[in-house]
């Protein structure tokens, strides 16, 4: 096939690059040519990334620390609310209400009515989802339009970049950065730095896209950093898109602090959340996007001519799951309290393994993840197939195909202007079960002993 | 109007030297807040006008197509079982879980007599719904022109325009004594250009209820051939086919699978639209453009919910052409359940179009020369004859002089339509 950059000049004299790839199909060439937005998809993306490293890690029956889904079940409490849903008469199985299945959306509004500090409409506030990917997916195609700016904050997950890319956005990318000075041992030494953040608002950007807790780093945002944010929303009218999914899992007592609870900014905030990470049920694709019903609509308009209905019984577990939350809220019973503390321990175990072989891992502060600087570590890493791949890349496979241990390298995570200044990372996930763990353990301690 | 506070003039851009003002209220209703192109002008939808009157439980819901009868209880089964599984409760493969596309290519492979590739020519998607949208997000450009045939399943121009594709209507007529909805063939072939990308056909049809044949298949297909388009088959009734007539899958005649996707639903299959599973089939070359939407907006469907349709598929593949398979028990079952709602329209009255597939029959009501003259009159007849109706407790849709009645539902709700039905002959 053959691809050719055609540069237009449309009505208003700005110049548009369109790359058209045309394809060697048999049956004709003027079509089908897919459209410029996917012809120009980073290759290099995470989400492929992870389907490229599980396989390599099937193929060595590695122990897999790369893959952020838990390997362990969801709570019984909603197992069980999801076997009475599914036995719970007709309706269960067949549509409801496109918007969100009235029983989530009601308990959702409660429940998070009393965080936010506001009367949260469940009828015209929340859109109920296929997953918190497709919460953003609606979000970026209601509100990007062609030539639009968005603030992408890095580290990042993946599928903010081509999400913005298909609704005709341009992506500005601004980095998370470890300090300068003294040890950095945990994701909050990472930062933002004000000038920098500042200097990326211009009269073209149209929203900025926060991850807290954050995903690969593990950075849970402070409300200092936040108000940092807001400021800058408010001074330049920007909305914000804040990726909340981890939102329960926080350690050594931070608070996750929800932007669009400060002054100014539930008016232009969509906050997205997920059940998936809420109940570790991440193939149950239930997933929300919460803000003012001004813009709510508009992703409301992309959903119903996109999904239109979300799966009916899936729903009303998730809702019964949140009423039961919302009744031991802050106790010791809730899953939101549990949870934490289960990972909290498997958190500092992990660190401790790494640390032991020579790797220096940024604890985390919240979330699934944790990352570790590699650049300590002399390895062999001739493996001539991975000759042009970044280091922590050729890291990875090497870990695989040596070691038995699957991760994912973190430059994956960074756009393609800064990636080359982090490619010493790797990430893990540790929210798997003890055996899992011990594995890992029992992988790291034999290579430890054997230096 | 609403309070406002404060005229802000904000200068926009030198170069395009253009003013904007936002007014502050108490909403900030600013510019930048507003939606994107793309979706200007869908948000119209007439489901979500009727269906919270339709909520109303003393109304019998003849409106919505969805079934009141319980799915199969295997299938119910096999996803209390696949809920079980830990495994099955995280994450699957983004283009499908690899139990389902499995016997989706058996199943199929079997109706297409060919080899279908599970992983390449397969993807599963959030319904028949979210196949269409990721088929018209992957291959519809800005300027394409897509035909589509009249009447039809109302997302089609919603989700062409939101593509930047430009909708080329077509509609279907009824001709001759038998009262045959046709396409005239000389207005079809003037639909086609250089800027078609593709037409778009749905058999068995909602809301007619028509099989396409396989000779007007073949119109159709010479067509896409000689015009170079695609064909996007919307077939999620496919397996409600009545006696004496027969579905043709259009990717089946030559020349049409390397052009054509095909839809498929779960939820129609099994009676569990509330699970919203659907795929589309189709060749690899145009499939993977398929999956790059579906990466970029869902990544994946839900893991147990696709297990046990890729179970209950299984189960059928092994009884299919027999008594006991489900395709074959539901549309007979439903052939009944048409029979006698065409009986009770008569007896009214109107006029039915009794459908050859699918759940839906549309009834001609000029015939009952109903007087809406009270219900305002600045809305089109139809929809005051819907809003009568449902005044009179019975909710369905409507075209022109049409109404379309869904019945997939049990006796019992058949039984509460006739006895209204009755009622209206005696008024």
């Amino acid at each position: 096939d053959c691809s050719a950059y055609l540069k237009l000049c449309n009505k208003n004299g700005h110049y548009k690059y369109i790359l058209q790839r045309i394809l060697s199909s048999s049956v004709s060439s003027h079509w089908p040519c897919p459209k410029r937005k996917y012809s120009y998809k980073n290759k290099e993306c995470c989400l492929e990334e992870e389907v490229e490293f599980t396989q390599l890690a099937a193929d060595y029956k590695a122990v897999n620390l790369g893959q952020g889904f838990p390997d362990f079940s969801p709570p019984s409490f909603v197992q069980e609310a999801f076997c009475k849903a599914l036995n719970g008469g007709f309706s269960m199985h067949q549509y409801t209400r496109a918007f969100g299945h009235p029983n989530l959306v009601k308990i959702l509004a409660k429940f998070f009515s009393r965080i936010v500090g506001r009367e949260i409409d469940p009828m015209e506030d929340i859109l109920v989802s296929v997953g918190a990917y497709q919460a953003l997916f609606c979000t970026f195609q209601a509100l990007i339009d062609e030539g639009d700016e968005v603030i992408i904050v890095e580290p990042f997950f993946d599928c903010y970049q081509p999400m913005v890319m298909m609704a005709g956005g341009t992506a500005v990318y601004v980095p998370l950065k470890p300090v300068c000075c003294g040890p950095v041992l945990s994701s909050a030494d990472w930062v933002l730095s004000p000038e920098e953040l500042a200097s990326k608002f211009s009269p073209r950007t149209k929203a900025i896209v926060i991850n807290t807790p954050n995903n690969p780093l593990g950075k849970v945002y402070q409300r200092e950093e936040l108000q940092m944010i807001a400021d800058l929303c408010i001074k330049h009218d920007v909305i914000c898109i804040s990726d909340e999914v981890y939102e329960w899992l926080t350690y050594d007592g931070t608070k996750h602090v929800k932007i669009a609870s400060l002054p100014g900014m539930w008016e232009r905030t969509v906050t997205i959340g997920s059940a998936g990470k809420t109940f570790s049920a991440t193939g149950w694709k239930v997933g929300w996007a919460m803000g003012s019903g001004h813009i709510l609509k508009h992703l409301k308009t992309v959903h119903q001519n996109s999904v239109y209905h979300c799966a009916t019984a899936a729903q009303e577990a998730v809702a019964v799951g949140f009423q039961r939350e919302y009744d031991v809220f802050g106790t010791e019973e809730s899953y939101f309290h549990q949870l934490p503390i289960h990972l909290h321990e498997k958190r500092l175990r992990l660190a401790d393994c790494l640390k032991s072989v020579g790797l220096k891992p940024i604890l985390p502060q919240g979330g699934y993840f944790m990352i570790a600087d590699i650049s300590n570590l002399n390895v062999d890493l001739t493996d001539p197939s991975t000759k042009d791949e970044p280091y922590d890349y050729r890291f990875v496979k090497w870990l695989i195909k040596e070691k038995g241990l699957a991760t994912i390298p973190v430059s994956a995570f960074y756009s393609p202007e800064h990636r080359n200044e982090f490619q010493k990372y790797i990430r893990f996930c540790f929210v798997k079960e003890d055996t899992t763990l011990q594995a890992a353990e029992d992988i790291l301690r034999q290579w430890s002993d054997s230096k | 109007m609403d309070s406002w506070r404060t005229v802000k003039v904000l200068q926009r851009e030198k170069i395009c030297n253009m003013y904007r003002i936002v007014f502050l209220n108490d909403k900030m209703a600013s510019i930048k807040h507003k939606n994107a192109k793309r979706i200007e002008g869908l948000d119209k939808n007439v489901w979500v006008a009727f269906t919270s009157v339709a909520a109303d439980p003393s109304i019998v819901n003849l409106g919505q197509g969805y079934p009141d009868i319980p799915p199969p209880s295997y299938v119910k089964e096999g996803l209390a079982q696949a809920a079980m599984v830990d495994r099955l409760n995280q994450y699957t493969r983004g283009f499908g879980h690899p139990t389902l596309v499995k016997a989706l290519s058996k199943v199929y492979g079997k109706v297409y007599d060919r080899q279908l590739d599970p992983f390449k020519e397969i993807l599963i998607t959030v319904g028949g719904y979210g196949s269409l949208f990721s088929t018209m997000q992957a291959l519809v450009e800005e300027g394409d022109e897509v035909i589509i045939i009249e009447p039809f399943f109302d997302c089609y121009v919603p989700m062409v325009k939101m593509a930047g594709g430009k909708p080329v209507l077509i509609p279907l007529r009824l001709v001759g004594y038998s009262a045959d909805w046709v396409l005239d063939q000389k207005e079809l072939a003037s639909k086609f250009n250089s800027k078609t990308k593709a037409i778009i056909i749905n058999t068995p049809n909602n809301p007619i209820g028509k099989i396409f044949s396989r000779s007007e298949l073949q119109a159709i297909a010479d067509l896409c051939i000689k015009h170079d388009t695609l064909c996007f088959s919307d077939e999620v009734y496919e397996w409600l086919v009545y006696k004496g007539h027969e579905h043709v899958k259009i990717a089946t005649l030559p020349g049409m699978w390397d052009r054509t996707i095909t839809i498929g639903s779960a939820g129609k299959t099994f009676s569990v639209t509330g699970w919203k599973l659907g795929w589309s089939i189709g060749p690899d070359h145009l499939i993977k453009h398929l999956q790059t939407v579906m990466q970029n907006s869902l990544y994946t469907c839900p893991t147990p919910l696709q297990e046990a349709v890729g179970q209950g598929l299984l189960r059928e593949f092994e009884l299919m052409g027999k008594p006991d398979c489900y395709f074959t028990s539901l549309a007979l079952e439903l052939e009944g359940k048409r029979d006698r709602m065409a009986a009770m329209l008569r007896q009214t009255g109107m006029t039915p179009v009794v459908p050859e597939g699918g759940y839906f029959m549309i009834v001609d009501v000029t015939a009952l020369n109903q007087d809406l003259s009270h219900m305002g009159d600045d809305e089109p007849y139809d929809y005051k004859f819907v809003k009568w109706m449902i005044k009179e407790k019975v909710f369905c849709f409507q075209f022109e002089k049409y109404i379309r009645l869904c019945f997939i539902k049990q006796e019992s709700t058949l039984d509460a339509a006739e006895a209204i039905l009755k009622s209206w002959n005696k008024g």
